[in-house]
């Protein structure tokens, strides 16, 4: 399959013309001033997901209703039914003891936040010595930040958690960690499953062993959701950060589903909504769209997963196979996300991969932090025990529900053909032409 | 062509996009982003090098409707410039990181990404105009608006770079016919403020920077006939030309005020000495490279050279010189140091007032810029020197 690029290399080619019909929204040229080519493939889902028409013909129709759950007259009770409605939905798909655990929030980073914040502040406020939190050192920037700024402001002290080659929390050091401070934790903080590189924590275990000494666990599941089960009891995590836009719903909605025993310190306060936890006029629509959308991504999850599974392996395989020095990071089988594929080619830098990727119609990422939209070499990667430069020449592609063997086969078609190209423009640490001539 | 539009996030590389675009080409916008932690370079709307100057540059080409992306070239800046730039003051030189910035990451280290990625050029915002001789040979010329041209810090391209640079504003008359068309494209940096420190100094104090950087270390201050006048806490803080700051408490002999004229940051001291001892008549440069074909008949001796003017700073002004090859150093130093390459000496025939070595001349002939050469000595018209 290798072969020569067509001559689109500097991705200026742009296709004027309709969409075919029937692609999700999303994809479609709309007014923008920049055309975007009709044929793109989308493989950034870990970033954002498509949202499918059932849902947002759920969403657009719950948006066009008036009512404030709090309120007490009759629309405002018709909201309330249907947010709760909503709530119930999202408890039964993630396992939740009871609906009153699900408290709603603006998305993935503020239930992190609140878990977080709203857990170390509680349990250091009922004993001063609980100020250590333990967290992964692959964890997203949403609970490392927060962590950190926990350490600096609040004197908090942080245990990263050591990960292996893979990418799995060590569990002896962990335990060790564990005992030698059990008195003083505050907290455990353990991704399900890692954003960049598809790792799945052994997090079931890592949520019994802190239960022996009565410590409460946090699992960031924003990326498991849809892709793996999510089970807060067969878990036994005490706390759990979800996104909807990450499986089909909107933007600016998740939840945090948490133990009725526990009582976090608000980070909002107001109205005293959502147990006093999470102020804030509720979002009846996004629940509802959230709702939806998760019902859809784990009504059907061991066949959604499987068919991701197998364009994952597809990938994977067709890499190995054509992309010369190219290696796959994180866990792999039934251990990494079914729609993680993470590589690292070394000699090429990310920038210039997404760069001609993109110019070729797909939608990928490098897969690290951005700021600014600069991609910097990776913490999860550095973690795993990677060179600096090999963390700069990754590439990751996230699989959806919705994408297709032709996209893979697509994709895999000139992705040899712009590896050697990124190859040859090099990488930005490598010796520059001045110094050499 | 295939164009690659380097976006500071400023209106003159907005407006080169922009045209660019207009003239039909397939364009695409990259952002250098130069510094690890965004936001400890300057802050505010002042330079480059900011968040908010990234974002300001990702909406220009948006506007634009051209791709556009952030490319980390933090690395490189830092060993190439930053890292120079500290090293070249500790060793008592005056470096120009904006000419070096062009040298190794703009027209080197971008364009070489750009070539392999499959661009035929790199358009940015700068004010010089690349011009074809009849039998295709590129050359560097001045910028129409004098008072912008910045054809000074290009003098470092060579001639196959100069066939992949595009200056799309090159030409304009004036900074201000650059704003009023970027508010007529609807470009919001229109009026963003101009940008003229070092980028990398965010208030502008190159002294306090440095002295934040290198140790600093008292020694002593001499004049020219070693007669010691007092001490100084660091060197570097120093420069060619300075009149002020120096704690000296006796009076030149004839009451005349004292500058520095020499640093030596090997012995660390500051040699200080009256105005006249400032005045330049001759320059020898190293690591000489001619800005497209080397000038016509240039030969190894004055009666063998070209006429041609120098300039030596940024916005300075020119002289008329006479212009010779001297010898071609290509062993690299005991520390690894870059070999001086090829020698070039300058006959001013007005002299220069405060040259520092590490400073960069730039050979002119009319509007065209022959090359340049790192100032690696000079000579004083003062006979007392």
């Amino acid at each position: 399959m290798t072969g020569e690029l067509p001559d689109r290399s500097a991705g200026l080619t742009r296709r004027a013309g309709s969409c075919p019909p029937g692609r999700p929204l999303f994809r479609q040229c709309l007014a923008a001033r920049r055309k975007i080519d009709c044929v793109r493939a989308y493989f950034d889902h870990a970033a954002t997901s498509p949202m499918t028409p059932g849902v947002l013909a759920t969403y657009t129709e719950e948006l066009q209703r008036v009512g404030n759950p709090s309120s007490l007259h009759a629309s405002g009770q018709a909201a309330r039914m249907r947010l709760e409605e909503a709530r119930e939905t999202i408890a039964r798909a993630v396992g939740a003891a009871t609906p009153a655990e699900v408290v709603l929030t603006s998305g993935g980073t503020e239930a992190d936040n609140l878990a977080l914040k709203g857990l170390y502040w509680a349990r250091r406020a009922a004993d001063p010595a609980r100020r250590r939190v333990l967290l992964s050192a692959i964890e997203h920037h949403a609970v490392m930040e927060t962590a950190e700024w926990l350490e600096a402001h609040e004197g908090a002290e942080l245990h990263w958690l050591e990960v292996d080659a893979q990418g799995r929390v060590r569990l002896d050091a962990y335990q060790e960690t564990l005992e030698r401070y059990a008195g003083q934790i505050a907290l455990v903080s353990v991704m399900l499953a890692n954003n960049e590189i598809g790792t799945i924590q052994p997090v079931p275990r890592i949520a019994e062993l802190a239960r022996a000494h009565g410590i409460p666990v946090h699992t960031d599941a924003v990326q498991a959701l849809g892709q793996i089960p999510v089970d807060m009891s067969e878990l036994g995590v005490d706390a759990l950060s979800l996104s909807a836009h990450k499986v089909g719903g909107p933007v600016g909605v998740g939840a945090l589903v948490l133990a009725r025993s526990l009582s976090p310190v608000p980070v909002l306060h107001g109205g005293g909504q959502e147990r006093g936890v999470r102020s804030g006029t509720l979002d009846v629509a996004g629940a509802v769209a959230f709702a939806r959308a998760v019902q859809d991504a784990t009504a059907d999850l061991p066949a959604r997963a499987a068919a991701m599974r197998e364009l994952r392996e597809t990938l994977i395989a067709g890499i190995l196979e054509s992309v010369p020095g190219a290696e796959i990071t994180g866990s792999q089988g039934m251990e990494r996300l079914p729609g993680n594929v993470h590589m690292i080619v070394p000699g090429c830098e990310g920038d210039s991969l997404l760069f001609l990727l993109d110019s070729h119609g797909f939608d990928t990422s490098t897969g690290s932090a951005c700021q600014a939209g600069v991609s910097r070499p990776s913490h999860v990667v550095l973690a795993l025990g990677r060179t600096e430069d090999e963390a700069r020449a990754t590439q990751r592609f996230s699989l959806g529900p919705e994408t297709t063997a032709e996209e893979v086969q697509r994709l895999l078609s000139v992705l040899p053909g712009i590896v050697e190209r990124a190859r040859a423009a090099g990488m930005v640490s490598a010796t520059p032409s001045w110094a050499v001539s | 062509m295939k164009v690659l539009a380097a976006m500071s996030g400023g209106v003159d590389s907005a407006v080169a996009a922009a045209r660019a675009v207009e003239a039909g080409h397939e364009v695409v916008g990259v952002h250098l982003a130069l510094s690890r932690m965004p936001g400890t370079l300057r802050t505010g709307s002042r330079g480059c090098c900011t968040i908010e100057d990234s974002r300001d540059a990702h909406r220009a080409a948006g506007v634009l409707g051209i791709p556009f992306y952030v490319w980390d070239f933090s690395e490189r800046f830092k060993e190439d410039i930053v890292d120079d730039f500290i090293a070249e003051y500790a060793s008592g030189r005056t470096p120009n990181p904006c000419m070096r910035c062009n040298e190794r990451i703009k027209f080197a280290a971008l364009l070489d990404r750009a070539l392999a990625l499959g661009f035929d050029a790199v358009a940015t915002g700068h004010y010089a105009e690349v011009r074809y001789t009849a039998d295709g040979h590129p050359e560097l010329h001045r910028g129409a608006d004098l008072n912008k041209d910045q054809s000074y810090v290009l003098g470092v391209l060579t001639e196959e770079q100069l066939r992949h640079s595009y200056f799309p504003i090159g030409a304009t008359a004036s900074k201000a016919e650059v704003r009023a068309e970027a508010a007529e494209r609807g470009l919001s940096v229109a009026n963003k403020p101009d940008s003229y420190d070092i980028c990398f100094i965010p208030d502008g104090d190159t002294k306090a920077w440095l002295a934040d950087k290198i140790p600093m270390r008292p020694g002593l201050i001499k004049d020219r006939s070693g007669e010691e006048l007092g001490t100084h806490d660091g060197a570097m803080t120093f420069t060619i030309g300075q009149r002020k700051g120096l704690k000296v408490d006796r009076p030149a002999p004839d009451g005349g005020p004292r500058y520095v004229v020499g640093i030596d940051a090997a012995a660390n001291t500051v040699t200080v000495g009256p105005r006249e001892a400032l005045r330049v008549g001759e320059l020898e440069g190293i690591r000489a490279t001619w800005c497209g074909q080397p000038p016509e008949g240039i030969g190894h001796s004055r009666e063998d050279g070209i006429d041609c003017e120098v300039q030596v700073r940024a916005h300075g002004n020119t002289v008329p010189a006479r212009a010779w090859l001297g010898r071609r150093d290509e062993t690299p130093g005991a520390d690894g140091t870059r070999p001086a390459g090829q020698h070039v000496h300058v006959a001013l025939e007005e002299p220069f007032t405060g040259v520092a070595p590490g400073q960069t001349m730039v050979l002119y002939a009319g509007t065209r810029v022959l090359g340049q050469a790192t100032i690696d000595r000079t000579r004083s018209l003062d006979p007392a020197a």
